[in-house]
């Protein structure tokens, strides 16, 4: 199993190829809405993206409250 | 069966006008609920009987009378209609709240309506529990759906285990007895309870079903929280008076959402604009993907569509020329009801064009659900409809242009706020509602929309955002002052879209916005949630304006900067 630190680094790689920025502008505690310049329906889209490449699912409600990719990467972590 | 607007007039309540569908459509089926590619549950209104009368026990038996107030904070799901059917049959007032919004923020409603009664989703009762505003939760009962057999709920019971098959005592109201309290805002500011009667809704009801028929053999889907004003109408009290059937979806992932049109032959589903443009987004991405002889033959197909529907939509003639697009759909839909917000005219106009129309309107929770709907003969594309059957608009101190304050009268405007009568008298004046929003009725009786009077925005996905709610966000900020506005509010636009928030700083003598202030801003804005964000902030040279108890003159500061600042090079990105 990949550490938190490893998840997050792959969240942030998965992140930038789908919304095409550059994995290095991302930061762990960005807020991903402001950053990616993304609604909550294209956040639900990434989150199918997470689901098929860490082969976990994660229910629409995982991403209440959550606009980091830390906390993201720590809920992912959490059912893997 | 040939629909028909249903008759409500006989029935005193909303308990009671569902008790009467529950019998009269008995084995027909009323709820799906579908999670992905899964169905979790499918009843008939039988079954939907047999599952809310144990909910009903469970209330009776903490000495839940009538008047006593409930409040559901969940998904979209079934469970939801089951429990509000729960409450109407015990005479109880329904508090729907948002489950998007904050614990804090469900704690703080929760307390503003004194509610006895909590019904709640488990990952969201598990964050109310870890808030720090936990310690003041007096709500004597509380239901947990869908919690683990490990979750150690303390004195909270679960939901399911809510099995009591004794039958409870129906309580019935009046029509003039509150049945739902709904925020329109004041999570943290002063919150805006708007008390609506069973008249109200049984009012709207009728009126809606007169324009947008349901009949047994429609199929709705939900995918939008019940407590969403559209469908707690559309896709409960409607379809349950009429026996139709509502299928819930609990995802709004876009692949799932396509799949659930053919899936269950949808006839009609509510949509909230960001939902559409993304629709809108996939088709027009799949048109442009056509060989091009294929995508030109689409094209005049489309424009000899709107010619044959330019004076109301034909769905079978629609069907028939762009078969593909309606099979994707399930060949059964009637129309997409959109509403919350405003939804732009070249989305309304691509739709229709393809033979799907938008039931487009405008409402406000203080009028029910909606004042006016698209009645689409003709459709128009650049307006929100004309007023629904029963509901008189009236613009007031119109300018040259026809454009001044819609104030509504009709039987489904709220009784007033709860607890705020001067608030209440404020909105409220000789039995019309002020909105608040600047319209324009043509010569053929449809309201246009021109932005707003008051300081608040509503976004793409229908959220009522008042500034004053999100201030204390921002409270022990170092600075001498700031407050929050709607942008909109300050520069004043004839247009409702774009809007956005922002924070006006008065910094303290001397001082320069510095990176730590900057960042302080930001990371407080983030414990904002996300619809309720910030968009940039302005900063301003003078004290604010204040009245004798030093309340800041909100509408003077907006005048002051407007006349001085310029938005564009004021307006700062957060």
């Amino acid at each position: 199993m990949p550490t938190l630190e490893e998840t997050l680094t792959q969240l942030l790689n998965l992140a930038a190829a789908h919304f095409q920025v550059s994995a290095t502008d991302l930061n762990p505690d960005d807020d991903f809405f402001r950053k990616l310049k993304i609604n909550s329906l294209q956040a639900l889209d990434l989150l199918t993206k997470l689901e098929t490449h860490f082969n976990v699912e994660l229910p629409d409600y995982e991403l209440q409250g959550v606009t980091d990719f830390r906390t993201l990467a720590e809920r992912i972590q959490s059912r893997l | 069966m040939k629909p028909t607007a249903p008759d409500l007039s006989s029935h005193a309540s909303l308990g009671d006008a569902l008790s009467a569908a529950l019998e009269q459509w008995h084995d027909r089926v009323v709820l799906i609920e579908a999670d992905r590619d899964r169905e979790n549950c499918r009843l008939t209104y039988a079954d939907f009987k047999r599952a809310a009368l144990p909910i009903a026990v469970a209330l009776q038996s903490s000495a839940f009378a009538a008047g006593d107030r409930a409040a559901i904070v969940m998904s979209n799901q079934s469970k939801w209609l089951i429990s509000a059917y729960a409450v109407f049959y015990s005479g109880g007032v329904l508090v729907p709240i948002d489950f998007k919004l904050t614990a804090a923020e469900h704690l703080a409603l929760l307390a503003h309506a004194e509610v006895k009664v909590l019904i709640i989703e488990y990952p969201l009762w598990r964050s109310t529990t870890q808030s720090p505003e936990f310690r003041n939760f007096t709500v004597a009962q509380v239901l947990v759906t869908e919690a683990p057999k490990s979750a150690d709920l303390g004195r909270a019971r679960r939901w399911e285990q809510c099995t009591d098959a004794t039958k409870p005592a129906f309580v019935p109201r009046q029509r003039d007895d509150v049945a739902c309290i709904v925020y329109s805002s004041g999570t943290a500011g002063r919150p805006k309870g708007c008390m609506l009667t069973h008249d109200n809704y049984l009012k709207q009801c009728q009126s809606l079903m007169t324009w947008y028929p349901f009949w047994p053999a429609v199929q709705y889907l939900s995918i939008l929280p019940t407590n969403h004003a559209i469908d707690f109408m559309v896709g409960f009290i409607g379809p349950f008076v009429c026996g139709a059937t509502v299928v819930h979806l609990r995802t709004l992932r876009p692949e799932y959402l396509k799949d659930a049109f053919p899936r269950f032959k949808i006839t009609y589903a509510s949509v909230v604009p960001m939902v559409l443009k993304a629709i809108e987004a996939g088709l027009r991405a799949k048109f442009s993907e056509l060989p091009p002889f294929r995508r030109w033959v689409l094209h005049r197909l489309i424009a000899v569509n709107r010619f044959l529907t330019r004076s109301q939509p034909r769905p079978a003639v629609s069907r028939m020329l762009l078969p593909q697009i309606h099979q994707a759909f399930g060949g059964q839909l009637l129309a997409l009801i959109t509403g919350g917000a405003f939804a732009e005219p070249t989305t309304l106009q691509f739709f229709y064009d393809l033979g799907i129309p938008v039931a487009n309107g405008y409402g406000l929770t203080e009028a029910g659900t909606a004042v006016t709907v698209n009645d689409l003969k003709p459709f128009r594309a650049d307006t929100v409809g004309k007023p629904l059957p029963g509901v008189e608009l009236r613009i007031l101190d119109p300018n040259v242009d026809g454009i001044g304050q819609v104030a509504v009268r009709s039987r489904t405007v709220m009784k007033g706020y709860l607890n705020d009568p001067s608030l209440t008298a404020e909105v409220l004046a000789d039995g019309w509602l002020l909105t608040g929003d600047l319209g324009r009725l043509d010569s053929t009786g449809h309201l246009q929309l021109f932005g707003r009077l008051k300081n608040m925005i509503v976004t793409e996905g229908g959220k009522n955002i008042y500034p004053e709610d999100i201030e204390c966000a921002f409270a022990g900020l170092a600075v001498k002052e700031y407050c929050v506005f709607a942008a909109n509010y300050v520069w004043k636009q004839q247009t409702l879209f774009g809007e956005q928030l922002m924070l006006v700083l008065r910094l303290n003598p001397g001082s320069e916005m510095t990176s730590a202030l900057l960042q302080d801003l930001r990371s407080r804005n983030r414990s904002l949630a996300n619809f309720k964000r910030l968009s940039g902030y302005v900063l301003w040279d003078a004290d604010f304006p204040r009245t004798a108890s030093l309340k800041i003159k909100r509408d003077v500061l907006a005048e002051q900067i407007a006349a001085r600042l310029d938005r564009n090079v004021a307006l700062r990105e957060l």
